[in-house]
């Protein structure tokens, strides 16, 4: 279902590719998570696990304490940063450019107004900011599409630059919310806005979860004509293709992902930019990829929780900004890269 | 002014009656009959504007038409499922994009879409589409190569074999040979008229070089304003007079040395005298 899969007698040397990479990615991702559970002082080794897992001597209370800590936020880390990379994925074949993701078009930007006007007017509270922040990622959805569409469709390029305009109002209005709250209220949401897993509860990795399990399947149900629909309108539509509900339904599911994962933790640049892409690199293929941009996804969150915690420089860097010091990075390697587009 | 009978309708393939089509609220044709004959290669002329792609997308169904309906093998376009259309007629647009890095039979396979379901995703059925494809357009050896490295002419082809792996009875083409040069102008339209003699293929193309035309049609359409100014066979429809009127430039028409087909030799484009 990612891109083409091939009978026996038309082996394709890139299908192949395609699925051990994604598996090694998914394996990746699992390793790292066990390691984040692992990792540091009141961590458990692997061997302890295991014991746990299989049955053996039951989980001390102490052990239960850092179990009843650190599951949560390693899943959350682990759904989010999938959410992220599909949300990525969704996005970047759509609007057919490589820079289309929903943090710059102001689509996790919007996420993060619903659940700071949340957190600022109601107070802390778990699910209130992930409702507020799908609401909030929703809205500036249907605005920025509302203000791209013109008769005849929807452009491609339109989306990325009205997206990018809306996103750069949501920002600044985010940043005149912090000021008008209650200080309290307002230290808070600006801790939020830095995007975190730190003291996640089950509450938020059962919203991630959930993301997952009610946005991913359409939309790996629908990978084939994605991949039709980078080709064009015309083309795809000749094909029998229905191009308009396709768009929408795929725009939807893009939009969910991204919004719930913010919700979640916050708004955590640069995975759904970046995660697509290096999947893409590693699988090779030509369609969008959405498991390798789910487990990249959750190799990059789980991968910047770790190297955060590592407290490098004594500095403890929330994870919304190492992966925005990262994925800047990134983008400075990309763009000279991609001339040949 | 049409002057040319609807031929009996067990020779038609698509018939377009009373067909009036709008791009982004303009009226582009008005009020069009046409007939396009089966087994045939039919070209339509006209010059820049005059309603030729948006007839073309009205015909493959891509636009709904404002007034007057559409016939392919007899049946009304409309009563058409989207997957059954498209296995009998489809459409290469102008200037298709292929995606970043996809390699040739990668694309051509994607043209199995319409014969394809959820559960049953790749046939044997698919393999030989797509094998012949590359086979009639003499792309198996590059078949692995990835489209960007091909030069202009073979990805035009690749797209011929698109379309070809499409396997639909009707094919409609959008300017196949602009932007291409000489050589391989002529490359895609003897494999379109191959297409057409070997497989028996309905081929609609679109094209500005009227002596390609002359030589290559079966039957002409000509349009000017949205409307169908004459149809008939090259020998009929390339007159100094058709040409003055539909292009505004004054020539001279002789018989090709090479094929007797129509050849136009411009003299002048001194429009209206």
């Amino acid at each position: 279902m990612q891109g083409a899969v091939y009978s026996i007698s038309w082996r394709q040397p890139g299908a192949a590719r395609v699925a051990l990479a994604g598996l090694a990615l998914v394996a990746l991702a699992m390793v790292l998570a066990i390691a984040a559970l692992g990792v540091g002082s009141g961590g458990l080794s692997l061997g302890r696990m295991f014991d746990i897992v299989s049955g053996g001597p039951p989980a001390a209370p102490g052990e239960q304490l850092i179990l009843g800590f650190r599951l949560p936020r390693v899943l959350t880390g682990l759904f989010v940063g999938a959410a992220l990379g599909v949300s990525g994925a969704v996005f970047q074949s759509l609007s057919r450019n490589p820079l289309g993701s929903p943090d710059l078009v102001g689509f996790t930007t919007g996420a993060a107004s619903g659940a700071l006007l949340h957190i600022i007017l109601y107070g802390p509270s778990v699910v209130g900011a992930a409702a507020g922040a799908a609401i909030g990622g929703l809205l500036t959805a249907v605005t920025v599409w509302l203000l791209a569409y013109r008769r005849g469709g929807m452009s491609a390029r339109r989306l990325v630059l009205v997206g990018i305009g809306v996103g750069a109002m949501l920002h600044a209005v985010n940043g005149l919310l912090l000021v008008k709250g209650d200080l309290d209220n307002a230290l808070l949401a600006n801790l939020w806005l830095s995007g975190s897993l730190n003291a996640r509860t089950w509450t938020h990795a059962w919203l991630a979860i959930g993301a997952i399990a009610v946005c991913v399947p359409p939309v790996c149900a629908s990978a084939r004509r994605l991949a039709l629909l980078e080709m064009g309108d015309d083309l795809a539509s000749q094909l029998g293709m229905p191009v308009a509900r396709v768009r929408l339904t795929m725009f939807f599911c893009a939009v969910m992902l991204a919004s719930l994962a913010t919700g979640a933790a916050g708004p955590i640049a640069f995975v759904a930019l970046a995660a697509p892409q290096l999947a893409r690199r590693l699988q090779g293929g030509a369609g969008p990829s959405i498991i390798g941009s789910a487990a990249m996804g959750a190799c990059l969150v789980i991968g910047a929780d770790l190297l955060g915690q590592r407290q490098l420089w004594q500095l403890n860097l929330p994870i919304g900004k190492l992966t925005g010091l990262l994925g800047g990075l990134y983008l400075i390697w990309l763009l000279p890269r991609r001339g040949a587009r | 002014m049409r002057d040319c009978p609807p031929p009996p309708p067990s020779d038609v393939a698509l018939r377009a009656r009373g067909l009036t089509l709008a791009h982004e609220l303009t009226i582009v044709c008005q009020g069009l009959d046409l007939d396009i004959p089966a087994g045939r290669i039919t070209v339509i002329l006209g010059p820049n504007g005059c309603g030729k792609s948006t007839l073309l997308r009205g015909l493959a169904r891509l636009l709904a038409p404002q007034a007057g309906h559409v016939v392919l093998d007899g049946k009304a376009l409309h009563r058409y499922g989207a997957r059954e259309l498209a296995s009998r007629l489809s459409l290469l647009p102008q200037e298709p994009q292929a995606p970043d890095g996809i390699r040739v039979e990668e694309l051509v396979a994607r043209a199995r879409y319409p014969h394809q379901t959820f559960w049953r995703p790749w046939r044997a059925a698919d393999d030989d589409a797509v094998r012949q494809a590359l086979a009639q357009t003499g792309l198996t050896a590059l078949a692995g190569r990835p489209v960007h490295t091909l030069s202009g002419g073979q990805r035009q082809r690749v797209w011929l074999a698109f379309a070809l792996a499409q396997n639909t009875s009707v094919m409609l083409l959008d300017e196949p040979t602009t932007y291409l040069d000489i050589a391989h102008q002529l490359d895609v339209l003897d494999l379109c008229r191959r297409l057409n003699r070997q497989l028996g293929k309905t081929l609609v193309m679109v094209l500005h070089d009227l002596n390609q035309a002359s030589r290559y049609a079966d039957h002409i359409v000509a349009l000017r304003d949205g409307k169908v100014e004459a149809c008939g066979p090259p020998a009929e429809v390339i007159t100094p007079e058709r040409v003055r009127r539909l292009f505004g430039i004054r020539c001279v028409v002789m018989a090709d040395p090479v094929s007797g087909t129509p050849l136009v030799v411009p003299v002048s484009s001194a429009a209206g005298d």
